[in-house]
């Protein structure tokens, strides 16, 4: 579904990633493992096609199409779509109708059922606005439910447990494995080894750069024991390297 | 100059009415409070028990008195349809509004102006919210694509003890062509004050809000909250100035403008004053581009760059 051949982004000649390969399957949570900054948003952007990130090497494919020149809504008519690690507040829109938009205008009873599928009671946030009343918790949950009425065919989902409670966070995981039982792939990119535990595959990512790749217990554990204790982390290249 | 029977004066304002979001059966049921006014003409004013709309026209608009009776809870807004169809006109409202203590009233007002080429409409209001009376006054604007009108709301309003005052103006239909608002509100103890503005400036629109809060009374509170979104070369200064004068009075001024293009003008003036240690007021303005990470996020969902800001524009004047 998604292949990522020998990306590279440079930014103000620091390289930011740096000859990145992966590849998600459809129906697969490919998850992504790093510590902060280095480079899983970054990485997002660059699927994703937002924050006017162009990848200064390398190729990423997405059924069978170089999507590097696609606009973002080009990209999301194809089927991708990201949930940010902090998503936009936008006064006067409503929780319905963002849900609605979301899944291409389709009727009350689904928007109804991806606000059940996150744990979040319709009839106490359809009329509600997406803005600053609402808690980072419950704007990360309405977040995913949009993705869940969109059903992409690729959901990029950034840090999705930060900022999470803990009640909230395995609403937000049963909301993601949802997802993926309705048929979207799911690149989730994370911080947290317990969240990457419900991925089929996850990468560890530093400095730009995948430097493992397994199943998710043997993952976490190789980040846990290698990457919580780095002293290194997103120091140059050629000391992740070495690792 | 296109003349109009009164008939065809109220069946063009009704259908004009319909057209701007107003509630056509509304306008024609005998259980709703309404007043129909056409350039200097009343086509309609009805009350009904707790409500007594007096009119009187004169050479330029009309004169009203509104009086909403003491204890009077009105179950079903008051309309108010105020317009003039022809291109060029003049339209002069003087409103006096006595709403009574203890009174309950929610007030609908569109004001038509869909071939507007050179069109003034003034409003000059004076009103007085009885002791732990309610009044929300909501008026909303539908202005033609000419851009050819200068409209001019202005009003003091005195809002008693434990009274309420909300007002929500909102002009995004049409070029606004001038606006110059300006509405004053002066609170006794407990009194609460919110002013609303929204407006879309298109073209070379030009507008002015000038939102001004007196918390005179104790445990008074006031909002003054702007939201403008400006293309083309529109341009706009807001002025929200809120004052507590009294102990625990509690205002804030709240304007977002939003500038899409180079060539528009935007300008936010808080002024925030307080003379009682322990009143307290707050401001914030925001005045920028719209977010690209809020166009982002629904380009995501797989809407074209226009229709996520236009999603985002609707927000904001929703």
């Amino acid at each position: 579904m998604l292949e990522v051949e020998n990306l590279q982004l440079r930014l103000n000649g620091k390289l930011i990633i740096n000859d990145l390969n992966l590849h998600v399957n459809k129906g697969e949570i490919y998850g992504i493992l790093g510590e902060n900054g280095t480079g899983k948003t970054t990485l997002a952007h660059l699927i994703m096609g937002t924050n006017n990130y162009k990848p200064t090497a390398g190729r990423i494919i997405f059924e069978g199409q170089d999507i590097a020149d696609l606009s973002v809504s080009q990209r999301a008519k194809k089927g991708i779509s990201l949930a940010w690690q902090e998503p936009v507040r936008i006064e006067g829109l409503r929780v319905g109708d963002y849900l609605k938009l979301s899944g291409n205008n389709f009727g009350i009873e689904p928007v109804k059922h991806c606000l059940g599928m996150v744990g979040l009671e319709p009839a106490q946030y359809l009329n509600r606005d997406i803005d600053n009343t609402l808690s980072g918790g419950e704007r990360k949950r309405i977040e995913l439910a949009s993705l869940l009425a969109m059903r992409p065919k690729l959901a990029i989902l950034d840090e999705p447990d930060s900022g999470i409670d803990i009640i909230s966070l395995p609403l937000i995981l049963n909301g993601i494995v949802g997802m993926s039982k309705q048929g979207s792939s799911v690149l989730l990119i994370t911080h947290n080894e317990k969240v990457a535990e419900i991925a089929h595959r996850v990468s560890v990512l530093c400095a730009g750069k995948i430097l493992m790749t397994g199943a998710p217990a043997e993952t976490s554990l190789w980040f846990k024991n290698n990457c919580r204790a780095c002293v290194h982390i997103n120091v140059p290249v050629e000391e992740a390297e070495k690792l | 100059m296109i003349s109009y029977s009164v008939e065809k004066e109220y069946q063009g304002l009704v259908d004009a009415y319909e057209k701007a979001g107003g509630d056509r059966s509304a306008l024609l049921s005998k259980d709703v409070a309404k007043l129909v006014i056409h350039q200097n003409k009343v086509l309609s004013a009805d009350g009904v028990t707790g409500i007594k709309i007096e009119t009187k026209e004169t050479e330029t608009g009309v004169n009203i008195y509104f009086l909403v009776e003491e204890g009077a809870k009105i179950q079903r807004p008051v309309h108010l349809c105020f317009g003039v169809l022809p291109r060029e006109g003049l339209q002069e409202i003087i409103l006096k509004v006595n709403a009574q203590d203890n009174s309950e009233v929610n007030v609908i007002a569109h004001c038509i102006f869909p071939n507007a080429v050179k069109v003034i409409h003034k409003m000059d209001a004076e009103i007085e919210i009885g002791n732990k009376a309610k009044f929300n006054y909501k008026e909303t604007h539908y202005h033609g694509d000419f851009g050819g009108i200068e409209v001019i709301p202005r009003a003091r309003i005195k809002v008693g003890k434990g009274g309420v005052w909300q007002s929500t103006f909102t002009l995004s239909q049409g070029l606004v062509g001038k606006l110059d608002y300006d509405f004053e509100v002066f609170c006794q103890d407990k009194g609460i004050a919110e002013l609303v503005v929204k407006a879309y400036g298109k073209g070379h629109d030009d507008i002015k809000v000038w939102e001004k809060i007196h918390l005179n009374g104790v445990g008074a509170r006031g909002l003054a909250k702007t939201r403008l979104v400006l293309s083309d070369k529109a341009k706009a200064e807001v002025k929200g100035e809120t004052y507590g004068n009294a102990p625990y009075a509690r205002g804030h001024v709240d304007c977002i403008e939003l500038v899409n293009g180079t060539e528009a003008v935007a300008k936010a003036i808080p002024i925030v004053s307080v003379t009682n240690e322990k009143a307290k007021v707050t401001h914030e303005a925001a005045i920028g581009s719209i977010d690209k990470r809020q166009v982002e996020t629904l380009m995501a969902r797989g809407l074209d760059e226009n229709e996520a800001v236009d999603v985002i524009v609707r927000g904001l004047l929703r």
